[in-house]
């Protein structure tokens, strides 16, 4: 089942709540540092979870785990039942795409041949059938290509197809690497910090986008560090904490876990009400204390754009 | 002529508001006037002597006609007198310069006045004195200047300098200076974009296409039929500036548009154009000089699709050609192979792909796991690893089977179907002698890599070479398997130059170790194929051809550059790589990745490289 890379259609939706995903016990060690520990994270059918964790918490190398850019150390990866095989490629095949935090799009390639690149793990046409060109080719091509402008219209790219993927605004790349992941046909997406350095309409747009893919029946596990567009996506959201899994569970048991309000602001606060009311809390006394104008840090929308810890 | 005011519509009349004027404090008109005078008194001169002596090769002695030299100051003449009239807004020749003349115009000055400036110059260091030059000589120096004062006389828009620090250095200072000049140059040179290609009806197109081609065939002809070092480098002036001023001009823009639209029928037109060289030729003299050139632009195009497309930097390429041309001289019943047997042309074609496919593959599989420098490092080592084998491969330093130094020698001629090869034969009362029936033998395989590459770049496996070489990463993220992709790049690549390899044990008789070197004086060897990839264009069919013509013409014509030919080169390299570094034909995208989006417009055409 998940090895069947020949797939053309659409994978068939599972019955809901079946686990697309399972993690158990996952655990990364670099030489004598533990980067994540003894992760368990179930992502059922038709789901979004979200992960959400202060930076350095290990978000990206558990994701990097999950697609076979890394190998676990310890525990193991299931993928609609059968263990993730340790090549990316290999996991892309199986059903799990992903995006990149720092946008890795093939910067020289039109947008569509981007897309069409993503169709690679469903299509088998090799070497000799492109020499040839043989019926079976020009219908194969012809048919990716429908495929890819199906999605690019789903992401609303249609009338950029022939531009360079660089030559495209940030956004708007930001989807064509969505569409990209799309075109291979996942039944689970990964977004690693999909709205980093977006605007709020753009933000609002992309959470529309990620419900209309999860209707199409693909399971979504996000990283963002906007807790507003998290707490508005997710079905459940995983808290990771310096490597360890800290609290599961819908936005608002996480809202109201002292815990990572403790873990995101470094101290407790008395009856804190919740991750976001505490950074408004935090941010008025700082200017109630106003020291030389220096604006203080949002703690909570603390992301990374220019990381590049990408793998 | 002179009091006709500057078309309103020429892209490069100065806008409003910025500082316009010409290079000399000439007005413009008079400078439009002195261009367009010059390149007329140019051509005129041309058909006067311009010495006494017919010592001085090409015999440039005679009233009446030109001849050697003065025929390639007499096109430049014209194209400087089209331009200018153009400049000058005459209706007609105004189409000529879609992108406006004016740039155009000083290009074109310049490279005829180069052209006739070197000859004069030339004819007065030969022959010892001034005194050795008659009237002619005189007055095409002075034509050619006037027309060059003029045309650069022509306004432009001068860049504002950048305001001075005043605190820095005298030396930062005259840095600044000097870049404020180069950008005034720069600008002085710089034109427009062209007008909008009309769409012409398909047929007169077409014929654009034939026009282009034999124009293409016309000046390749030329350039390898030139017969002393003087004629070769005043071709060579007059065919980078004319190229250049056509460039400017926006001819070229507009040719690559219709070559687009007419991809196959360009194609096809082109090897037509190739298989009618021989037919140009009076004796087998050139058509050797083709042949090889042909020989080393085919391994230098199947290099294209290793580097070009799947961007795996090999720099033992050389070594795929020896094992072919190995494989096909063992098997070609020549006296010192050691098996002694005689194979059909075709079994020895396919033992010698297969040959070089394996060795590919043995190659690729330990060491396409490394990425960039480290492959280019590996690669390099397996090419010298090459040699040194089969150096050694002489019955005493181990087996005998390369027979060593010595090499494989005395490869009989082919003979496919009753048709000798090493035979003159007669077509239709042309000869076509024994390097023209190879010639166009290797046509035919340049043919087959053309296919290939054509083919396969512009498909799911093309793509994923693509996608590799920009982000390895997201590409195995994609759901490529990138070392599989990569080996099929690298085995195809080396069977496409051991396919070439075949044809060349027979073309040079000997097959000896030291043919693959990794750097030699002559091509090809892997840097002097590498070069021509990266001067021709990355990712291209035309680049990799024009390269290596000019890569393998330049060394062969310009005897006497003796032991600075490397030298030379090296320079050239260094300086296309600061000013052009896509190459002399660049790939769509190559284009719009060196240089800002503002010069190049920002969707493709068509998809597909």
């Amino acid at each position: 089942m998940t090895t069947d890379t020949t797939t053309s259609a659409a994978p068939q939706p599972a019955a809901p709540g079946e686990p697309v995903l399972e993690a158990r016990g996952v655990t990364m060690r670099f030489g004598g540092l533990t980067a994540v520990r003894g992760v368990d994270l179930t992502v059922h059918n038709s789901e979004i979870v979200g992960l959400i964790g202060p930076n350095g918490a290990g978000k990206t190398t558990f994701f990097n785990c999950l697609t076979g850019l890394y190998v676990p150390t310890e525990g193991e990866v299931r993928y609609k039942g059968s263990v993730l095989p340790p090549k990316s490629f290999k996991v892309t095949a199986a059903g799990i795409a992903r995006t990149f935090q720092n946008i890795r799009l093939f910067a020289n390639m039109t947008v569509l041949e981007n897309v069409l690149v993503g169709r690679h793990t469903r299509t088998k046409e090799g070497f000799w059938s492109a020499v040839l060109r043989g019926p079976g080719f020009h219908r194969a091509e012809a048919a990716s290509r429908a495929r890819a402008m199906e999605l690019l219209d789903f992401v609303g790219l249609a009338d950029k197809a022939d531009h360079l993927a660089r030559n495209l605004p940030y956004g708007e790349q930001r989807k064509l690497e969505i569409a990209r992941a799309l075109a291979s046909e996942p039944g689970l997406l990964l977004l690693d910090e999909p709205t980093a350095g977006m605007n709020p309409q753009e933000t609002r747009a992309t959470e529309e986008l990620v419900f209309a893919i999860r209707d199409m029946g693909i399971a979504v596990l996000v990283i963002e560090h906007d807790m507003r567009f998290i707490f508005n996506l997710c079905d459940r959201v995983a808290v990771l904490v310096q490597g360890e899994k800290l609290v599961e569970g819908d936005s608002a048991t996480v809202q109201g876990d002292e815990r990572v309000v403790a873990a995101y602001l470094g101290e407790p606060f008395e009856g804190a009400p919740g991750a976001e009311e505490a950074a408004e809390v935090r941010e008025a006394e700082a200017q109630a204390e106003a020291t030389a104008g220096a604006p203080p840090a949002d703690p909570t929308r603390d992301a990374a754009p220019g990381k590049e810890t990408d793998r | 002529m002179t009091t006709q005011i500057t078309a309103p519509e020429t892209p490069s009349a100065p806008a409003f508001g910025a500082k316009a004027s010409g290079l000399f404090g000439i007005p413009a008109p008079v400078g439009r006037a002195l261009a367009a005078g010059g390149g007329v008194l140019t051509v005129a001169a041309t058909f006067l002597a311009w010495t006494w002596t017919a010592e001085f090769p090409g015999d440039l002695t005679v009233y009446g006609y030109p001849g050697g030299l003065q025929v390639l100051v007499l096109i430049g003449g014209v194209l400087t007198t089209l331009f200018a009239l153009a400049s000058h807004g005459v209706r007609g020749v105004r189409r000529i310069a879609p992108a406006g003349a004016d740039a155009a115009v000083k290009l074109a000055a310049l490279g005829t006045f180069a052209t006739a400036w070197y000859t004069v110059l030339a004819i007065s260091v030969e022959l010892g004195g001034l005194v050795n030059l008659e009237p002619g000589g005189w007055i095409v120096a002075v034509t050619s200047l006037a027309a060059l004062v003029g045309a650069l006389a022509l306004p432009f828009e001068r860049p504002e300098p950048d305001p001075v620090d005043p605190d820095s250095t005298a030396w930062e200072k005259t840095a600044h200076r000097l870049a404020h000049g180069w950008q005034t140059v720069k600008a002085a040179f710089a034109s427009g974009s062209p007008r909008p290609l009309r769409e012409l009806p398909s047929w007169a197109e077409i014929l654009v296409v034939v026009a282009i081609l034999a124009l293409g065939l016309t000046v390749f002809t030329y350039g390898i039929g030139t017969s002393y070092d003087e004629l070769f480098i005043g071709f060579l002036l007059l065919a980078g500036f004319g190229f250049a001023a056509l460039n400017k001009a926006g001819l070229v823009a507009h040719a690559t548009q219709i070559t687009g639209r007419h991809q196959n029928v360009t194609l096809c037109g082109a090897f037509v154009a190739a298989a009618l060289f021989p037919f140009t030729q009076t004796d087998d003299q050139y058509a050797t000089l083709g042949v090889y050139i042909l020989i080393f632009a085919t391994v230098a195009l199947g290099l294209n699709i290793v580097v070009g497309l799947a961007g795996l930097l090999d720099l033992g390429y050389v070594a795929f050609l020896g094992v072919g041309a190995y494989a096909a001289s063992l098997v070609s019943g020549s006296p010192s192979s050691p098996f002694g047997v005689h194979f059909p042309f075709w079994a020895a074609v396919l033992i010698g792909a297969v040959a070089s496919l394996v060795f590919g593959v043995l190659i690729g599989a330990p060491t396409l796991r490394l990425r960039g420098d480290y492959l280019a490092i590996v690669t390099l080592g397996f090419g010298e690893i090459f040699r040194i084998t089969a150096n050694n491969l002489d019955g005493t330093s181990g087996p005998d089977l390369t027979n060593g130094s010595n090499g494989i020698s005395s490869i009989p001629n082919l003979d496919i179907l009753g048709f000798d090869f090493g035979a003159p034969h007669s077509v239709g009362g042309f000869t076509i002698g024994r390097f023209a029936n190879y010639f166009f033998l290797m046509l035919v395989v340049t043919a087959v890599v053309v296919l290939v590459f054509r083919r396969s770049g512009n498909s799911r496996i093309g793509r994923a070479w693509v996608a590799i070489r920009e982000d390895e990463t997201a590409a195995l993220a994609m759901g490529i398997n990138g070392f599989r992709v990569k080996l099929i790049a690298f085995a195809v690549g080396a069977c496409l130059a051991g396919l070439a390899g075949t044809v060349q044990a027979h073309v040079t008789y000997t097959v000896t170790p030291e043919q693959y070197l990794f750097a030699g004086a002559i091509p090809p060897n892997s840097a002097f194929l590498l070069a021509a990839v990266v001067l021709g264009g990355m990712g291209t069919i035309a680049g990799p051809l024009i390269g290596a013509a000019l890569l393998f013409l330049i060394p062969n014509k310009l005897q006497f550059l003796g032991d600075y030919q490397l030298f030379a080169f090296g320079v050239a390299l260094i300086l296309l790589m600061r000013f052009r570094p896509e190459g002399l034909i660049p790939n769509r995208r190559r284009r719009l990745e060196f240089h800002d989006a503002a010069d190049a417009p920002a969707a493709l055409g068509r998809t597909g490289a």
